[in-house]
Formats: C-alpha cells, structure tokens, sequence
C-alpha cells in the first residue's frame, strides 16, 4: 500500500490500482480456498458437487469485486437513498408475491438469476445509512428527530424481514443499524433506553415468533430438551468440536461429519466441520484470518479522511462480523440455531456475491481514501 | 473545531470501542474452542465413539463332541447361504427371478423373503436360501455377473455324522426361543443355537465358548462403513463321553425293528458304554428348523422315537427285580442258599391265587434254582417272609428309585414302593399281596433301563456303589464308589443264580448263551404283563401274545453281565411289547456283550 502523493493521478484507473491492497485480496482469496477444500471434504473427497460450485462462484464474484472497487466513491453517495428504495421496493415485491404463493419467499426470481432482496438490503441500509449521517451536523445526531430518519429506514426492511421469514438476517441488519448509529455518537444511555424497553416487552415478542423460531431458542436454552429432535444439531455439533481435540481428526478424516452425523456440514455448519479436522489448530488458523480481514477494514476505516467512506467501512464491517460472530457462536451452543452461513466458507451463492460485493465497496471506500469529505460540498 | 472534525472525532473513538468489542467477541470464540475441544474433549471423543462405533456379536464356534475313543459325534460343519444385499442390485425382483431360475424356492421360502425385503432397509444382507449343497453355490458364484447383490456367506452349522444313533444321548440343537433367553447378549444374536435337549442342553454352557465382538464403523442411518476391530471370541470346550460309538452301533442294530432301550455300563468306573433308545430319529433335521411334515410324524409314531425309553422309559422290572428279593432276605437272614420253598405252580396268598408262570410248577427250590427256573412262588414265599422295607431298602441301594443324573431330558427315577409309600400316597394299608407282586417286580415297582443297568452293576462289582455316568473318566476323575457293605458270599450266591439262567441246562436264557474266549455271561430275564388277565382268560387258556395286537403284548427284558467271575460289562435290555424276555431280550443282550468282550473296552 503506497501513498500515491500525486494529487493529478489519484483518481486515474492505474492510481487506483496501485491503492488496491493486494494483502486484503490475497486474505480474501486464502479464505476461499480454504472453503472450498473444506466443501471437497465434506463431499467425502469430491468437487462434486459444492466445491467445484463454491470456487467458480468466487471467481465470477472475484472478477466483479474490481468494478465494485474502481467505481467513484460519489456513485455510492450519490444513489444511496435510490438504491436503498429500490432494495426496500424488492422486499415488499418479495412479501407480496410469497403470500400469494405459499409459505417462506426470499427469492426474487429474474429467469437467469435469482437475487435475494434481503442481501442487498445489508449494503443498501449501511448505503443509507452512511450517507444521512455524513449530512447532518453533531446536533443533529444528539437530537431525538435527527436519528427517527435513520431508525425507521432501518426498521422498515427488518420488519418486512422478519415477516419472510428470516430472523437472522433480520437481526443482522437491526444489529448493523445499532452499531451505526453508536459509530456516529449516538448517546449511551438511548442504546441502554432502547435495551430497557426490549426486554419489558420480550415476553410479548415471543408469541410473535414462529414455533420453529421458538424452538430453536428453547433448544438452545436447553440441547438435551429433544437430543433426537430440534437438539440433535447442536450436540452432534459439539461433538464433532470436542472430538476434534487440539490437532484435529485430519483432512478428509472427520467422523462426526463423513458419517452423516452433523447435519448441514457444508452450509452453516461448516465451521464444526473444519475444527474436527483441523482442530482447535485449525479453528484459530481460520478464526486469525477472519480477525485480520476485520481489522484490515478497520484500518481502512481510519485511513479515509471522509466521513462518508469511514461510516460504509463500520457499516459493511459490522455486517461481515455478525456474519462470522452469529454463525460460529451457533454452532459452538452459545446462540440459538438462526441460520447464518460463514462467509467464504460455507456453501451458498447469495452470501458470496453480497460478501465479495460488500468487500468490493469496502476496497473502493479504501482506493478513495483522499476524496474530500463531504461530497454535498463539492 | 468544525462539525466535521467533531463528527469524525467521535466516529474515531466509537469505531475504537467497536474493534474492541470485536476483539472480546474473538476472545471469547477462542475460549469456547478451548472449553469445547480442549477441557471437554475425552468426554466429546467418547461421544463421536459411541456415536460411530456399533458392536456386534459373533456366534462362537460350538464345542465338539467325541466319544470315549476320539471319534467326532458332534462337530460344526460349513455351511453356505445365499444372501442379498438389495442396495446393491439395481432391480431386486429382477434379481430375484434370475436367482429362482437357478434354485428352486418354495412358496414358504419366497413369502419369507419378501417379508424380510419389507422389513429391513435395503443394505442389511437377507437371507435367500441356507444349507445349499456345494453344486448350487458353484451354481451361484458360476452365475454371479447375473446376480447382483447376491453373494455366499459361509456360516458353521451343527452336524451329527452319526445321524440316528446318538439322538437321544448328543440331543440337539435350535434357535433361542424366547423362554430361552437370558442375560447374556449372545443370546440375542441371531444364528446363535443353543443345546435344545440331551447333552447338548445340560453341557451347553461348556459347549457354547465365549462370543466374540466385531466393532463396525457405521454412519448416521447404521449402514456399516468399515470393520474396525475384531475380537474372534473362543471356541466351546470340546467334551468326550463314555460311550463308544462301535458298541452303540451294536447295540443299536441288534434292536432291529424292536422299540425298546439297552444301557451298558462298566460296572467299575459307572462308564455308560452304549445307550440307545429305539426307534430313534436323526438330530440334524433339528439344526436347521425342523419341517412341519418331519415332526409330526415324529410326535405321531406309536413307537415314540422323540422319547429317550432308557431314562424315561419306567417299566415293571419283573423277575429281574429277584435279584434285589434274593439279597435282601438273604442278607436278612430269611433265607440262605439251602432255603427250599416247594412251587406247585399257584400258591394262596390272603385269600387270592397267585400263579407261577409254569403252571404244572417247579417243585422244591432253592434261591439258585429259582432264579435259574424265575420260580414265582419261591419269590412270594421270600418277599412276604422279609417284607416290603427290606426289600425297598435293598433296592434304594443297589441305586433303584434314586435320581441318577446323567444329564439326559426327562429321566424317570422308577418307584419302589414301602409301607410309608403306600400309605402317603395311595391312602392304604400294604398288604401281603403287596409284597408278592413285588417279590416277582411286578405291582408297583418302576424302574428305567438305566436303574436296571445301575443296579445290576452295583451287585456284580462286588457291592460298590457306582453311579453311571456319560462322561468318559480319567484316572483322575475316576470315582470312588461306596462300598455297599452286602457281604461277598451273597453276591456270589446270587451271581450263581444269574450264571445259570444262562448257562445250565433248562435256565430260563439259555439260548442266548455264549462263550467268548472263556468270557460267559450271567443274566436274568423279565417278561412283564401290560394287560390285565381276567380269570376268565386263565380258566379258558391265556391268549398268547403273538396274537395280540403289539401295544398289548408283554415288555420283555433281560439284564446280563460279563464276565462271569470278573465282570466288566452290565448291560440291560427293555424290548417294548417284544414279548418275552428270555425270546428277545435276551438275545439282544448276548449280541451287545459279546461285542463289548470284542472290543475290549477299557
């Protein structure tokens, strides 16, 4: 990462370039490979039929991950708002045309492409977000009405949501907006009012959520309630942890997951399957690079004068953290079953192409580091 | 400071306590991965075993069985079987109708079959057809490209080369039924045999050895994956027996037709040497699940082959029972060997008749002369001078009327009756007719052909009180016989007594007499009723028993020992029906004797 001091060739496609962070890139690529040798092993030695999928997805996200980077960072700003309606539009479509249809709808589906309104959804309200924030002055954030633009913004999808029904994701974006809001000075004590009032009305929550989402949280309070049933996931999960051991039961040799045991071994859990092979070793190894791809974002994030770039670094950041926190802390039994693939890791498009897009703009949001802070002023 | 500064000022420090967050976050990821795979790992390691190891039993190879001389009379044979793993066939019913066309299936089987094929999931093997001759399995493995997903296991079943001839010694064996089962979990593995009846039941645990285990590794639905450890268990301890497989066929054949039962015992170590029970039936139609048709026709015969008529086969002794009369009264002092009683061929006894069987009589006889003649009324005369007690107490220890575990199904401990016998069980006063009947083993005495061999052993050895035994003995497992304290000059007497009905002129069994090298045998002969006979009858002349129909005819039997003055072998021989003792029994006797004499048994 050299600074490139000519102010003339900053904005130049080979200025640009040379601002890439290739080490972030290869972390990126390291994490790939190491899913997809995971899904070759949870297909008992085969590509067939994940691997193969996993990695030419990541090439194509790869190969588009540059044009997410190249773009001006003033197209971000400019249509934010637009490409959060937009999204918000998708996700009513989507929950009008699944209660037509019957049950669960998450799909939006285009003939050759099926697009998930809710992943979009994670970069459009950070988008949002990001750009409200960089507008209004120190006052504005402290004030009550400065923050009930940016709170209802982020309610709206988490509601239409919930109501698909996708509870991960929900929480997802209810927790990406909260840690936002804090990033931009939002009070301590309006987080600790809001906290106060969720748990005085939790009780009434609860016969809001499905039986299936009430279960899950009841296995997870409890494994052994159903060790056949709703808990059989969890303790086979641990199992295949605890068995694992220190050095790990080694490639292509896990027990718990070539015997069919753990459920879900290359979607959510992936994880549970890579420490029984690798170990606690292997578990760390993964988990180290996870961290400094994080932190990568955070130094980025300090980098950018402009305060727009820094808000979209947190935000997107966040998400990726929530991603790798949420999923790992389920399949190790200190959260309930919600269904949070890791990214890059486990098998499935949508999480792929949302990821490598939200590391795309983090990149870009890095490349354009030096832009003036506020573009209203330009 | 402008608002922007500010703004990005806090946005630094918030975003510091968001990394920090994410690092506590990671932290305590890292202790959970430790928790889990470090502090609970043993716990978790035994958990993913049980989860994927399933162990399972492996039927231990059953003991075999030899005679006295090391000859194999029980052994585990190959067997083949033809199964079917239906996960590996593309079209089973295909498969299956090719299978037919090479060996032929009944109705029974195939409904079996697919009973089987419902039942279980489709990568747990099925058993097509068992026991298949080596020509179809070379027919199968010949045809194996048509047939796939059928393969032959080799299995070990229970054999008897000798078939017929040890049935109701070996016994046989079966599939645990359900009032079978018992703690162990062998038991609950299927193919496992258990000993059904004979020697094989009462030495099964011996028999049985220790099953050994298979661990298998297996995945999440149970389909077994790879065999990890195989621990192959131990073979059943071997047993050899008493008997001696060239006597039993002796004595086997010389039964012929006749039902009826032999024992023969050595009369020094309690050896059983021969036992068989006639008709008998062949024990490896058992091992596989006996056919309806085969069994019933085995429970229907009159003859009752399934029933072991040498220990549970109670018949009257008849005159064979004086020899225990003669040395209680003589060891009573009732009698001695000059005592005379004259027989004029009926006597009265408490106001009824009671008839010789020779009607013109005997004239005076003495102790040696009536067992020689089976003299009736010498008998009345003596069991009514020394009474029920003696007599029952002589007959106790010369063994009859005990139990004498051989280990054989159902044995019968006969009867000997007493005064106390009566009165408990039958409510009644003995009488003197009581005691006549009995002086001649008819009346209430029961006895088996194994109480009859026991005893005879028991007098001509001297006195010792052995007890028979289908274990072949050591030097070291010999047993010490008590000694039954008759004194020697009584034995004698009545040894001489049984070497004459062989071997003098006019002796009740004379024509079974034989001279083997020097070696001569004793005897006595019984002949019992099994009919009433009305005093019409007598007044009008008995029926002889040729024109009576079998099952009313008389049981005859006949003891025998040889040699005369060092005897070795004791045998004892029931003919059911056969009439007459001396005419049937006897003859059989001498032929299992002399044999014994030729094989020498030690």
């Amino acid at each position: 990462m050299r600074y490139n001091s000519l102010d003339n060739r900053k904005d130049s496609i080979y200025g640009k370039l040379q601002r890439l962070s290739i080490s972030y890139i290869l972390l990126i690529v390291l994490l790939a490979l190491i899913g997809t040798l995971t899904l070759y092993s949870a297909a008992n030695g085969s590509w067939e039929p994940w691997a193969i999928r996993h990695i030419s997805r990541f090439a194509l996200a790869f190969a588009l991950m540059p044009g997410l980077a190249l773009i001006d960072v003033r197209q971000y700003y400019k249509y934010a708002y637009l490409f959060y309606f937009m999204t918000l539009l998708l996700l009513v479509a989507v929950e009008v045309s699944g209660h037509i249809g019957m049950g669960a709808q998450r799909w939006i589906n285009l003939g050759f492409f099926k697009i998930q309104p809710s992943e979009l959804m994670k970069i459009g309200m950070v988008l949002f977000i990001a750009r409200y924030f960089s507008a209004i002055t120190i006052q504005g954030i402290h004030a009550i009405r400065g923050i009930i633009i940016p709170v209802v913004m982020a309610l709206l999808p988490v509601g239409l949501i919930i109501l698909e029904p996708d509870l991960g994701t929900a929480i997802m974006l209810l927790l990406t907006a909260a840690v936002m809001l804090f990033a931009v000075g939002v009070q301590w004590w309006k987080f600790a009012l809001v906290a106060v009032l969720i748990a005085a009305t939790l009780p009434i929550g609860w016969n809001f959520l499905h039986e299936y989402q009430q279960n899950r949280v009841l296995t997870f309070l409890d494994p052994e309630r159903d060790p056949l049933g709703a808990g059989y996931h969890i303790i086979q999960s641990k199992i295949a942890f605890g068995s694992g051991g220190l050095l790990g039961k080694g490639f292509l040799h896990g027990t718990q997951s070539h015997l069919n045991f753990l459920p879900e071994k290359h979607t959510d859990f992936i994880f549970t399957m890579f420490s029984e092979e690798f170990g606690m070793l292997g578990g760390l190894f993964l988990l180290f690079i996870n961290l400094l791809v994080l932190l990568m974002g955070y130094l980025f994030a300090f980098r950018t004068r402009n305060y727009f770039a820094r808000l979209v670094i947190i935000g997107l950041n966040t998400n990726y953290f929530l991603y790798i926190f949420i999923n790992i802390a389920m399949v190790m039994g200190l959260l309930p079953v919600v269904g949070v693939p890791l990214p890059l890791i486990s098998y499935g498009g949508t999480v792929m192409f949302s990821i490598m897009a939200s590391f795309g703009i983090i990149l870009c949001m890095s490349i354009h580091r030096d832009s003036s802070g506020n573009f209203d002023d330009d | 400071m402008s608002s922007r500064d500010e703004k990005l000022k806090i946005l630094g420090h918030r975003t510091l306590i968001i990394i920090l967050v994410n690092l506590l976050a990671f932290f305590f990821i890292v202790a959970r991965l430790y928790y889990l795979q470090i502090f609970e790992a043993d716990k978790y390691r035994t958990m993913s075993d049980e989860n994927r190891i399933s162990t399972r039993f492996l039927v231990p190879p059953r003991g075999t069985i030899y005679d006295r001389n090391g000859v194999v009379i029980a052994k585990n044979e190959q067997e083949f079987q033809a199964l079917l793993l239906a996960e590996q066939t593309p079209d089973v019913s295909q498969t299956l109708q090719k299978f037919k066309n090479i060996i032929k299936l009944s109705g029974d089987e195939e409904n079996k079959i697919d009973a089987e094929l419902k039942k279980h999931r489709h990568f747990i093997p099925i058993k097509l057809k068992g026991n298949l001759p080596w020509d179809e399995v070379s027919k199968i493995m010949l045809n194996a490209p048509d047939l796939p997903g059928i393969e032959i296991n080799e299995g070990l079943s229970r054999r008897y080369p000798y078939a017929d001839l040890y049935a109701h010694v070996l016994g046989y064996v079966g599939p645990v039924a359900e009032q079978d089962k018992k703690d162990s979990p062998i038991y609950m593995v299927p193919g496992f045999k258990i000993g059904k009846s004979g020697l094989e039941k009462s030495l099964d645990y011996k028999l049985q050895g220790h099953g050994g285990t298979v661990k298998l590794e297996v995945n999440a639905f149970g389909r077994v994956m790879k065999e990890i450890e195989r621990n192959a268990g131990s073979i059943g301890d071997s047993v050899q027996i008493s008997i001696d497989t060239r006597l039993q066929q002796a004595a086997y054949q010389a039964f012929g037709e006749n039902s009826g039962a032999a024992v023969v015992l050595d009369v020094h170590s309690g050896e059983i040497l021969a036992l068989v029970s006639t008709p008998s039936f062949d024990p490896n139609l058992f091992t596989n699940g006996i056919s309806y048709k085969n069994w019933n026709e085995l429970l229907n015969n009159e003859r009752k082959p399934l029933v072991n008529k040498a220990v549970s086969g109670q018949y009257s002794p008849g005159s064979t029972f004086k020899i225990v009369v003669a040395l209680a009264a003589l060891e009573a002092g009732v009698i001695d060997a000059n005592t005379r009683y004259y027989c004029a061929g009926a006597m009265e006894i408490s106001g009824s008749r009671f008839h010789c069987w020779r009607h013109a009589g005997h004239g005076p006889q003495n102790v040696v002369e009536a067992l020689k003649n089976s003299c009736d009324i010498f008998f009345y005369e003596t069991a009514l001078r020394v009474g029920i007690d003696k007599i029952h107490n002589m007959a106790l220890r010369l063994g009859l009327g005990q139990p004498l575990d051989v280990g054989l199904d159902n044995q019968k401990n006969g009867l000997i009756p007493s005064q106390q016998w009566k009165k408990t069980v039958k409510d009644a006063v003995w009488t003197k007719g009581d005691s006549a009947n009995a002086g001649i083993g008819q009346g209430y005495v029961l006895i088996t052909p194994l109480h009859l061999a026991t005893m005879l052993a028991r007098v001509v050895n001297g006195g010792y009180a052995i007890t028979p035994t289908l274990l072949k003995t050591t030097p070291q497992t010999a047993q010490k016989a008590k000694f039954l304290n008759i004194p020697q000059r009584y034995i004698e007497i009545v040894k001489q007594g049984m070497f004459e009905v062989v071997n003098a002129p006019g002796g009740t069994a004379a024509r079974a007499k034989f001279n083997y090298n020097g070696a001569k045998m004793g005897g006595k002969t019984g002949t019992t009723q099994v009919r009433r006979i009305s005093m019409k009858e007598r007044k009008s002349g008995i029926i002889r028993d040729e024109n009576l129909p079998w099952r009313l005819r008389n049981h005859a039997l006949f003891i025998g020992f040889t040699p005369i003055d060092e005897p070795r072998y004791a045998v004892a021989v029931v003919v059911e029906h056969g009439s007459s003792g001396s005419g049937v029994a006897a003859p059989i006797a001498s032929q299992i004797l002399q044999k014994a004499l030729e094989l020498d048994i030690r």
